[in-house]
């Protein structure tokens, strides 16, 4: 079985959000980039795939050179190789698309993306690939069981969640749940040394369009400073949140 | 040429959130100079969207429609929007639109946008502002396809009424094989789930144990709200992943968002920025939260926490 893992160059969830070039780029200046948490989810999930079922594991990213270090990182917790599409991402239509012409020359059997990466927030790469491949598609995914060709998923929804089982070839939109935050791997100085040698290889894009364009970003208003409420006077609160904010 | 609207419903009734996409494709609709077109799967009575502005909608019942089905919803969705010549589509953000959306996408060739917050602030081009950065940013997009979709951030446009009426249309997509089965689904029917809530109450570390949650569900219960944890109490355990809210957990746009014990992460504090007013109850005055909060009690949350629940019960029992 092929598994292909999708993985986003994000910042760090700890970054300072700065924009640069009249608010229209992302600021990187100090920022640490890792694998988008949801994507790493995935990634450890199908590391499980490869060592108890004999999955073979690839890594993918379109972006250009930068991206590297956070491919190699996936190799070094485990992924067979890596694949970066030679292009800037530019949206989401454009991403999926360029990784859809990988899964379809590749043959992949499973694609795993995380739900949404946390920079864009469009969560919409894995079910744009899904639609352009004809796999199967589950996203919001907490839990992915495969045996031969059927897969069984949790799918969580608003206020509960849902079991549903499918088939390859299938895309999960995967998140927390599809392994815990324990389950996590941190690359061992082995793993780190084994990554220097995996493939990674630099395909050149499609020259896939776009259906959206970026124009601008704008930080949200500063915060006033916060009315504080004696724990002794707690009738005071209830009064300012029926009266000034009226939200009760 | 209409604006085409999907309307959530759970079990024949309308969720809040089609009422508020209904409202938002009105104010679009006036934008272009248009009607409204809804499309309704399974709802028993259509009539009330009419108040939010839907002038026409195109009822479909269909008992293979009975789960929610990604692929098949998209399908009739995009056929609906074929059907009426449709330029802008409008989606809620719940679990099962943004789930569709990307399908939906595809199949109609039309650029989608995500997490809207706001009208967009331009029709030519096409212009909306986003959120990103997990509500650490906003993001201008435009839209450059000839069809739209926009997907509506909860809780971020409200419910504008009108004083329309809806005229309902049988509409029968041909359905496509589904691929995905659904096998059994689990929700508990009598909770407020984070996504509908309009109060939120949610607990941290600072409670000290599992144990110790009786109090925030009861001051959850008392008003009506959503119960939600800080990172750390879902990786011990105390609670489920479910609750989690935050940057990699689920994001949270409620009207009132009350955080006890939390101190305040900075991921914590990207994943609740939408909500509109939010209160901290913490023993540490430093906790990074009383920036972030608009009122604050620096107070031991198992002193706090019981007084509010028998003052807010006092209020609500004069307020009834």
């Amino acid at each position: 079985m092929k598994i292909l893992v999708c993985i986003s160059h994000v910042p760090d969830t700890t970054s300072k959000i700065n924009f640069t070039d009249g608010d229209s780029k992302f600021d990187t200046t100090g920022v640490q980039f890792v694998i988008n948490p949801n994507d790493e989810f995935g990634l450890t999930r199908a590391m499980w795939f490869k060592e108890k079922q004999g999955a073979s594991v690839d890594v993918i990213n379109v972006g250009g050179p930068e991206t590297e270090p956070t491919l190699r990182k996936a190799l070094a917790i485990g992924a067979d190789s890596a694949i970066r599409v030679n292009t800037e991402a530019k949206d989401g239509y454009q991403v999926a698309k360029e990784i859809a012409k990988v899964v379809k020359d590749g043959g992949y059997d499973l694609v795993i993306a995380g739900r949404e990466s946390i920079d864009y927030n469009g969560g919409m790469v894995p079910g744009m690939i899904a639609e352009m491949v004809d796999a199967n598609f589950v996203t919001n995914c907490i839990s992915l069981e495969l045996d031969g060709t059927n897969a069984k998923a949790v799918r969580e929804i608003d206020g509960g969640k849902e079991s549903v089982s499918t088939a390859l070839p299938l895309v999960i939109g995967g998140q927390k749940g599809l392994v815990e935050e324990s389950d996590l791997r941190i690359p061992n100085m082995r793993g780190i040394m084994q990554a220097r040698q995996k493939p990674l290889n630099v395909l050149e894009p499609i020259g896939a369009s776009v259906e959206t364009a970026s124009v601008k970003f704008e930080k949200p208003a500063p915060k006033g400073a916060v009315t504080l409420v004696s724990p002794d006077n707690l009738d005071e609160l209830i009064n300012l949140l029926h009266n000034e904010a009226k939200v009760i | 040429m209409s604006v085409l609207v999907y309307t959530e419903s759970e079990n024949g009734t309308f969720k809040k959130t089609a009422f508020e996409v209904a409202s938002y494709a009105k104010a679009v609709a006036d934008q272009l100079g248009t009607t409204v077109t809804a499309v309704a799967v399974n709802a028993n009575d259509v009539s009330e969207l009419g108040k939010y502005g839907v002038d026409k909608v195109l009822k479909v019942s269909d008992d293979a429609l009975k789960n929610f089905n990604a692929k098949s919803y998209a399908s009739a969705i995009a056929q609906a929007a074929k059907n009426e010549g449709t330029k802008v589509v409008i989606l809620s953000q719940s679990a099962d639109s943004k789930y569709l959306a990307p399908i939906l996408s595809v199949g109609l060739e039309a650029g989608y946008a995500s997490n809207v917050m706001e009208v967009p602030t331009s029709t030519a081009p096409f212009t909306v502002k986003r959120t990103a950065f997990t509500n650490k940013a906003f993001n201008l997009t435009t839209i450059d396809t000839d069809v739209k979709i926009v997907g509506v951030s909860n809780n971020s446009y409200g419910l504008v009424e009108n004083n329309g009426a809806a005229a309902a249309e049988d509409f029968s997509p041909s359905l496509p094989n589904s691929g995905v089965n659904v096998e059994s689904v689990d929700k508990a029917t009598d909770k407020v789930t984070i996504a509908d809530a309009e109060i939120v109450v949610s607990a941290g570390r600072g409670m000290k144990g599992p144990e110790n949650w009786g109090m925030i569900e009861e001051l959850a219960d008392v008003l009506g709200a959503a119960t939600a944890c800080s990172k750390p109490v879902s990786d011990l355990g105390w609670r489920p992943h479910s609750e989690h809210v935050g940057q990699t957990g689920k994001p949270v746009a409620s009207n009132l968002y009350i955080a006890i014990g939390i101190s305040g992460a900075i991921q914590h504090l990207a994943g609740i920025n939408a909500s509109k007013v939010k209160v901290v109850v913490n023993t540490d005055p430093e906790a990074p939260f009383f920036k972030a909060a608009d009122y604050g009690v620096v107070g031991d949350a198992f002193e706090v926490v019981p007084q509010l629940i028998e003052k807010l019960k006092a209020f609500k029992a004069a307020n009834a």
